[in-house]
């Protein structure tokens, strides 16, 4: 078997790859969603699995409503002080590998809420993976998201822990 | 389903006719808001034979308080229904809600009355131009100033747009969440569509901050009443297909007659309104009985349906929809010249976008003349971007009839140049008060239908 | 002070604003119209009275009660009482709104509740039980709504901050919206 990188034809056709990359492969091949939207985010989520901006050619159109069948989370929308701990949950009771897309300025960073209610980026509670700007951002915005996310996840890189935001 | 009214019988009630109330019953006989404590039992594994005769001998209870949401694809946004079942059957619901509060009532306290609509623009996200419609009334009528007609006709026809799109994502999700999978397509392929010209009108697809007080930000753009038209047709095309596909439906009408039945005294009592209301019999439309932005001058009807049902409630949903059509119709045909923000320099926004070298901004004219001719106008366009106009003090309270009911304002202005108090009544932090009562009795699979159909938009609950 | 003298209620209104100063003389505080709107401020202790009578009068008949909001008057006025509840009232049959007007001090925030008249002030007092503090007497389960059941404080009143958090830029600082020099405007003419 030969290391190296990427994929290598031998001469007479057939496929050889390292473990890790089929596996990194089938992952970003067929990444099923939670649906976890929240706010209007969640609208442009919506549209961007519909007929339109379809994101079932990424493999992404069965949005899972159960987060134990689910490895990626696309926090959509504002996270109120009160969802904040449903939203640790959810991300805890998904199997590893998991990601986290957070889609939206509200979920990046509190977005235009700066106050009392909001928590001030989702990236206190749950480590992200991708972040997609926009308010709301475009389906195409979350697409190219999700398509830098593929990118991520087939280069294997070892996801960032926990990070605790600086006071 | 032709365009006519259904026919009326004694059960369709006018406004104005008196309906006899008795005084006394009307607290005992909704009962909302309820808490119980119940008996925990519980479950820590062993033979089910076991377990069943545990429960037995605790008691005669069978009831299970069960938790939906607030993460859950079937709640229209996050939130949590606290169930009590006895087997499949509801006993009692409780809605719980605040898991999407934002605070923005708070926030346009700190911000001038302008930026304001960016905020209210965010609460009801499926009909953002009805926030901003409503919120620039109330500051219109605190003003006392009025938009150029042209502006009321322009926001007439993205309200009325609006409103069908919020209706085809309501009829996608509640197809989606019954199993008509298709019907989840077909709505937001037809959103898109109006997607489009939203975006071409107001630059952005959804949340648009377009409706600014004393007027619109922006004119329509060259070429776009064709697209209308074209839209128009095409819609009317589609609305009979989706006429076709679940009308008549076996199923569909297996999973929605005689679901969520709430007759009309109680849902005057719960507050409810919009078209919950008017599948109930009462034909009572704010743009009808008290109309705004020149609703007065278009010719449409308010349909009503009298099952008070899911059933009822699609039917009018689509019928509204149809009526939209005519309006936007109408709204074409007869759109005025002239401008579309007040000449007042004290109220009016002071920027005219245009697209430049750069894209879109403040059109060069414009800039050439702040920077180059006049240091008044300068710093004029300064203080109202930055400062904005001040608000003679008093409070107002302003309703439109948005797509699932009564859309109130109650702005209060001290004099200044930031809002007070603004306090949103919106409709369905009411109607879901009306989910408990209405579900009494539903197996739970019919807790999703009927859920649907009192289509709720967590944003405009907990705001 | 009333405004009436310079203000003409809908016609409408006039037999409920006849019917309410001769029934209830003492709760009526003050009646004001601005912009087309008609206020009736009353006192706390008659309301769920007047409330019943508007519903049920003939020529009233104000079955919907279409919002039940609060405010806080600490910036607007020097009174004492500085928590208000407001109601707005529809009749469907006359097409007609009133605006009822509670105020209390923080000190006593109680007011009757009005859930026995119209059920569907239920969600609305317990919001504004939730931002303002205000005590509903008579309402069957008054806790929080939209802030989580153990949050301390009330949100909405004018002396609680907005919270949120200083947002830092590389070689600027934008202070927080409550502080940012934002008094001043045009007056429009």
């Amino acid at each position: 078997m030969q290391t190296g990188s990427g994929l290598e034809k031998l001469p007479s056709g057939v496929l050889v790859t390292t473990v890790e990359k089929l596996a990194n492969w089938a992952r970003k091949g067929s990444l099923w969603p939670a649906t976890f939207g929240l706010a209007c985010c969640a609208i442009e989520m919506m549209a961007a699995g519909a007929g339109r901006y379809d994101l079932a050619r990424f493999g992404m159109e069965v949005f899972r409503a159960s987060p134990r069948q689910a490895d990626l989370m696309i926090v959509s929308g504002r996270v109120s002080q009160k969802m904040a701990p449903v939203l640790r949950t959810i991300y805890d009771q998904m199997p590893e590998p998991k990601w986290v897309i957070s889609m939206g300025v509200c979920a990046t960073s509190g977005g235009m809420f700066n106050n009392y209610a909001i928590v001030q980026g989702v990236d206190q509670i749950v480590p992200v993976d991708m972040y997609v700007p926009g308010c709301p951002p475009r389906p195409e915005m979350l697409m190219d998201g999700i398509i830098k996310l593929h990118e991520k996840i087939g280069t294997g890189e070892r996801r960032s822990t926990l990070r605790l935001q600086e006071a | 389903m032709s365009e006519a009214r259904p026919t009326v019988d004694e059960a369709v009630v006018r406004p104005g006719e008196a309906r006899d109330l008795p005084p006394a019953a009307a607290a005992e006989r909704v009962t909302v808001g309820e808490r119980r404590t119940q008996q925990v039992i519980a479950m820590g594994g062993g033979d089910w034979a076991e377990v069943t005769a545990r429960a037995d001998a605790e008691g005669d209870d069978e009831l299970m308080v069960i938790n939906m949401g607030p993460q859950h694809p079937s709640t229209h946004g996050v939130l949590r229904l606290v169930v009590e079942l006895r087997g499949e059957e509801v006993v009692d619901l409780q809605p719980v809600v605040g898991y999407l509060h934002t605070g923005i009532e708070k926030s346009t306290e700190f911000r001038t009355w302008v930026q304001g609509v960016t905020f209210v623009t965010r609460m009801d996200y499926l009909a953002p131009i009805f926030n901003e419609t409503a919120y620039c009334l109330a500051v219109e009528k605190l003003l006392g100033v009025e938009a150029p007609p042209r502006a009321q006709a322009l926001r007439v026809l993205m309200m009325e747009l609006n409103r069908i799109s919020s209706h085809l994502v309501w009829l996608a999700t509640t197809g989606l969440e019954l199993g008509a999978l298709s019907m989840m397509l077909y709505g937001f392929r037809e959103r898109e569509e109006i997607l489009d010209i939203l975006e071409d009108v107001t630059g952005l697809r959804m949340n648009h901050a377009w409706v600014r007080p004393a007027g619109v930000s922006q004119d329509l753009p060259d070429g776009i009443e064709d697209k209308i038209r074209a839209f128009v047709r095409d819609m009317r095309a589609k609305a009979d297909e989706y006429e076709t596909l679940l009308t008549n439906n076996p199923i569909w009408l297996e999973r929605t007659s005689g679901i969520g039945r709430l007759d009309l005294d109680r849902l005057i009592e719960l507050g409810v309104t919009g078209p919950l209301l008017r599948a109930a019999g009462l034909e009572h439309d704010l743009r009808k009985a008290e109309p705004y932005c020149g609703y007065e001058q278009y010719d449409f009807e308010v349909p009503t349906a009298t099952g008070a049902d899911v059933y009822a409630r699609y039917q009018v949903r689509l019928a509204e929809m149809r009526q939209s059509l005519r309006i936007v119709e109408q709204v074409l045909d007869s759109l005025p010249g002239g401008p579309v923000m007040v000449e007042d320099p004290k109220v009016a926004w002071p920027a005219r976008l245009a697209l430049g070298p750069d894209g879109l901004g403040n059109s060069p004219a414009h800039v050439r003349h702040i920077m180059g001719e006049s240091m008044e106008a300068l710093i004029h366009h300064f203080k109202m971007v930055t400062e904005g106009f001040k608000v003679p003090p008093g409070e107002v309270y302003v309703p439109v009839e948005s797509p699932r009911g009564e859309l109130g304002y109650h702005v209060v202005s001290d004099g200044g140049n930031l809002p007070y108090r603004v306090h949103v009544r919106d409709p369905s932090f009411v109607n879901l008060q009306a989910a408990g009562p209405m579900m009494k009795g539903l197996l739970v699979a019919d807790v999703v239908a009927a859920l649907s159909s009192i289509d709720p938009v967590l944003g405009g609950v907990d705001r | 002070m009333t405004a009436e003298t310079t203000f003409q209620p809908p016609d409408a209104l006039q037999p409920v604003l006849t019917g309410l100063r001769e029934r209830f003389p003492e709760a009526v505080a003050e009646v004001r119209g601005h912009r087309g709107e008609v206020t009736v401020e009353l006192d706390r202790a008659h309301l769920v009275e007047v409330a019943t009578w508007l519903r049920d009068h003939p020529a009233a008949r104000f079955r919907l009660l279409a919002d039940l909001s609060g405010t806080d008057y600490l910036k607007l006025d020097e009174r004492p009482e500085r928590l208000c509840v407001d109601y707005h009232l529809y009749s469907f049959d006359h097409n007609v709104r009133l605006r009822l007007k509670v105020r209390v001090t923080v000190e006593d925030p109680h007011v009757p509740s009005v859930t026995g008249v119209w059920p569907t002030a239920n969600w609305h007092e317990r919001e504004v039980y939730d931002f303002f503090g205000v005590r509903f007497d008579g309402h069957p389960n008054l806790i929080r709504i939209l802030m989580p059941e153990d949050w301390k404080g009330y949100p909405q009143r004018k002396d609680y901050p907005l919270g949120g958090v200083d947002v830092e830029y590389i070689g600027a600082h934008v202070p927080p919206p409550d502080t940012r020099r934002y008094k001043g405007g045009w007056t429009s003419t």
